[in-house]
């Protein structure tokens, strides 16, 4: 296999690396024993948002009565919520390179019984307007990291436009990928919020991961005109400073309006911008954590919409991506090799919309088709369409217990993906996952 | 042997007669009230459908007042105050007379605004249309509404300057129709028969706290206070004032409750450059509140 190709499916799965891995969550019954409402209030289908829960949310998990501090809780209470899924999977992948086989690739699928990793979230007020959320999430081998640990200052001077977040937590991306409905290895991420093309070395611009950095957000009363600023530190919410001493900004707003009986529509954008190290001063050649330097600029924009058609709705973002030519060709400022001649910015596009049916609150329909098309290559004569990916999932989930306590979902889903080129023979690499499972939390 | 035979089947009879009872009588409720789905509500120029608001119901409302509306869903047990109960047609907040329906409007403003010192949220982030369909939904589980037409809205008069003459008319009709008694002589909630107080189902009601600064139940206006007591809230104790309060003392006593509370206003610092303080309650005796 050529070093390309090795970067090319190294990248390929690194992506599903990290989307099966960036930690679910957010379907917390701790806000709803505290309040006595059923998940399905602020639950689209837990754990997606309705607009209710996006207010709730906004407003820093207070419904802005006079029960929002914890003071007025019992002693007993304790908000703590767990989320679990054991399930059987079925994971296939259409050109593996394996030794035993005559052409050096063959199909593999493994299928069996499995579990997700555990989210024990915490979450709510320490005190009137001033919230806080941690999530302490585990791979499937109960290796734990902190997903979000983040403390908010709400309606500062009695101002919905005046909130102030600072730790580790998720950009604000209306379509949220923290509180998706799709849970397979190939779709339960969007792709488009991890997108790297292939060669390229900037793993720090994926605005579905969560982040360090302090966001300010304001949000009308009725939540129907929302704006955030960020200011991160690019590290892709890693911690202890790993890179260098960069910045990223990340931007969002949107608008809702009403549509008479369809319901109610939301439209907005989102960008992020950001410069990230393309080397590092080392120690005996172990990288020195935050000695980064050669800095450069990355940037993602693009439009997202929620739009009702009464029990159904569709979510849609599109995307403009763009990394500097060192990072689009792996290249370290003052590096061994010089930047390949004619070598320029990787620029990509795509899109994806994903459709819910709701019959009811307890049960969903689900689909999502995703397009990721490269525009420009960093290194010219590369194919054009090498690393281009299209993703489709359908699946559903029925939820036949959703109270204020706990919530459990049957849950069925499938899965299909194609990366462009990045096969080991340099052919389109295609997999596909189906789940069966139960996923409850309480 | 033959007696103990008996005695069973006489223990099992009246058993079966409840079950069925309870049976029929849960069955009749529900049908009555589907019967009722084509019910309307009308704020504005919406026009709200009972039969459209199922689902809305189901998703944010049943889990508190319950599938048939009688505040008996899976979480009333935890929650204090209980929820409403909408089969009795009785509610707290209305522009109407009291003992009346409420507007369509009535109920639609306590949708969007909620009740504070409840686990009643603002439903504000659905949309006016679903608001006005789950207006006609809270109708429907009560026959009132089928035999009855909801009551005359009473008029409010436009609001006065507030003066310090009318800040001391508001305190002694504090006194005179004897508010001491459940609110407290200074108004925090705290009078000799607060501890006392039930509603309508006999459960324990406390009485407005004037300094705790927290929201009015049925609004935040001057003229939602000035509602509140000559419209009574039917199904707690407070009563209707409307026969015993004339309109201008009516806006007197908002000005002087208005001195009570915390927050910064113009009839506080009128009050505080009077040197008026809550006054201890007058031995005149209070005329009889309309019921």
């Amino acid at each position: 296999m050529s070093a390309v190709r090795k970067v090319a499916v190294s990248s390929l799965l690194l992506v599903l690396f990290s989307t099966c891995f960036v930690g679910r969550a957010h379907a917390i019954p701790a806000f709803a024993r505290k309040y006595g409402l059923r998940c399905s209030a602020c639950h689209e289908a837990w754990p997606m948002l309705n607009y209710f829960g996006q207010k709730f949310k906004d407003n820093g998990y207070q419904l802005m009565n006079d029960r929002d501090s914890p003071i007025w809780q019992n002693n007993g209470y304790w908000p703590v919520t767990m989320r679990i899924t054991p399930n059987w999977h079925r994971e296939s992948t259409d050109k593996v390179a394996v030794d035993q086989a005559p052409t050096g690739q063959q199909q593999i699928t493994a299928h069996g019984f499995d579990v997700g990793g555990l989210d024990m979230l915490s979450g709510g007020t320490l005190d009137k307007n001033i919230s806080f959320l941690f999530v302490l999430s585990s791979d499937e081998n109960a290796a734990f990291h902190f997903e979000s640990v983040n403390a908010r200052l709400d309606n500062l001077f009695g101002s919905p436009w005046l909130n102030v977040k600072m730790g580790k937590f998720e950009l604000d991306n209306i379509v949220s990928e923290k509180r998706w409905l799709t849970l397979t290895a190939d779709g339960g991420g969007f792709q488009l919020y991890h997108f790297v093309p292939v060669g390229d070395s900037n793993f720090l611009g994926q605005i579905g991961d969560n982040q360090f950095g302090l966001e300010w957000m304001g949000h009308s009363a009725n939540d129907r005109t929302r704006l955030s600023a960020s200011v991160l530190s690019t590290t892709d919410g890693n911690p202890d400073l790993p890179g260098s001493n960069t910045y990223t900004g990340f931007f969002a707003g949107s608008q809702a309006f009403e549509l008479g009986s369809l319901g109610t529509q939301r439209v907005g954008f989102y960008a992020m911008v950001g410069q990230a190290p393309t080397n590092t001063l080392t120690s005996d050649g172990v990288p020195i954590a935050g000695a980064g330097f050669g800095n450069k600029t990355f940037s993602r924009e693009g439009f997202n919409g929620i739009f009702y058609l009464k029990k159904l709705d569709f979510q849609v973002v599109t995307q403009h991506g763009s990394d500097d030519a060192y990072f689009g060709t792996a290249t370290q400022v003052g590096g061994p090799t010089p930047l390949p001649a004619g070598a320029r910015s990787a620029v990509w596009n795509g899109a994806f919309v994903e459709t819910h049916y709701v019959y009811n609150p307890q049960l969903i329909f689900i689909q999502r088709s995703e397009w990721i098309r490269m525009s420009q290559q960093s290194i010219p004569g590369t194919p054009s369409n090498l690393g281009d990916i299209d993703n489709y999932v359908i699946g559903y989930r029925y939820m036949p217990i959703m109270n204020s306590r706990a919530g459990f979902a049957f849950h069925n889903e499938y899965s299909w993906i194609r990366q462009r080129g990045t096969a080991p023979d340099g052919s389109d690499l295609t997999s596909s996952s189906l789940m069966l499972g139960f996923d409850f939390d309480f | 042997m033959r007696r103990m035979t008996w005695n069973g089947s006489l223990v099992l009879t009246a058993v079966a007669v409840v079950a069925l009872c309870s049976l029929s009588f849960g069955q009749a409720t529900k049908a009555e009230e589907d019967q009722r789905l084509g019910m309307e509500s009308h704020i504005g120029k919406l026009t709200g459908h009972a039969a459209a608001a199922q689902g809305t119901y189901r998703r944010y409302c049943v889990g508190c007042h319950g599938p048939l509306g009688d505040g008996e869903g899976e979480n009333a047990q935890w929650i204090d105050p209980k929820p409403r109960n909408f089969t009795l047609g009785i509610f707290k907040c209305r522009s109407t007379t009291t003992g009346t329906l409420p507007l369509d409007s009535d109920i639609y403003a306590s949708l969007g605004r909620g009740l504070d010192s409840s686990n009643m949220p603002s439903w504000n982030p659905l949309s006016a249309q679903e608001r006005a369909d789950l207006v006609a939904y809270v109708k429907h589980f009560s026959a009132r509404f089928v035999t009855e037409k909801p009551g005359a809205p009473i008029e409010v008069p436009p609001k006065p300057e507030v003066t310090a003459d009318r800040l001391k008319t508001g305190q002694a009709v504090y006194q005179k129709v004897e508010c001491w008694k459940c609110h407290g002589p200074t108004g925090s909630g705290n009078g000799p028969s607060a501890a006392t107080l039930t509603d309508d189902q006999n459960r324990p009601i406390a009485p407005y706290n004037f300094h705790d600064g927290t929201r009015f139940k049925c609004g935040t206006s001057d003229e939602d206070l000035y509602k509140i007591f000559m419209t009574g809230l039917d199904g707690t104790p407070m009563p209707s004032w409307s026969d015993n309060i004339k309109p201008d003392e009516a806006w007197d006593l908002v000005f002087y409750l208005r001195s009570l509370q915390p927050m910064k206003s113009k009839e506080k610092e009128i009050a505080r450059q009077i040197g008026l303080k809550p006054g201890a309650p007058s031995a005149a005796p209070a005329p009889s509140p309309q019921q």
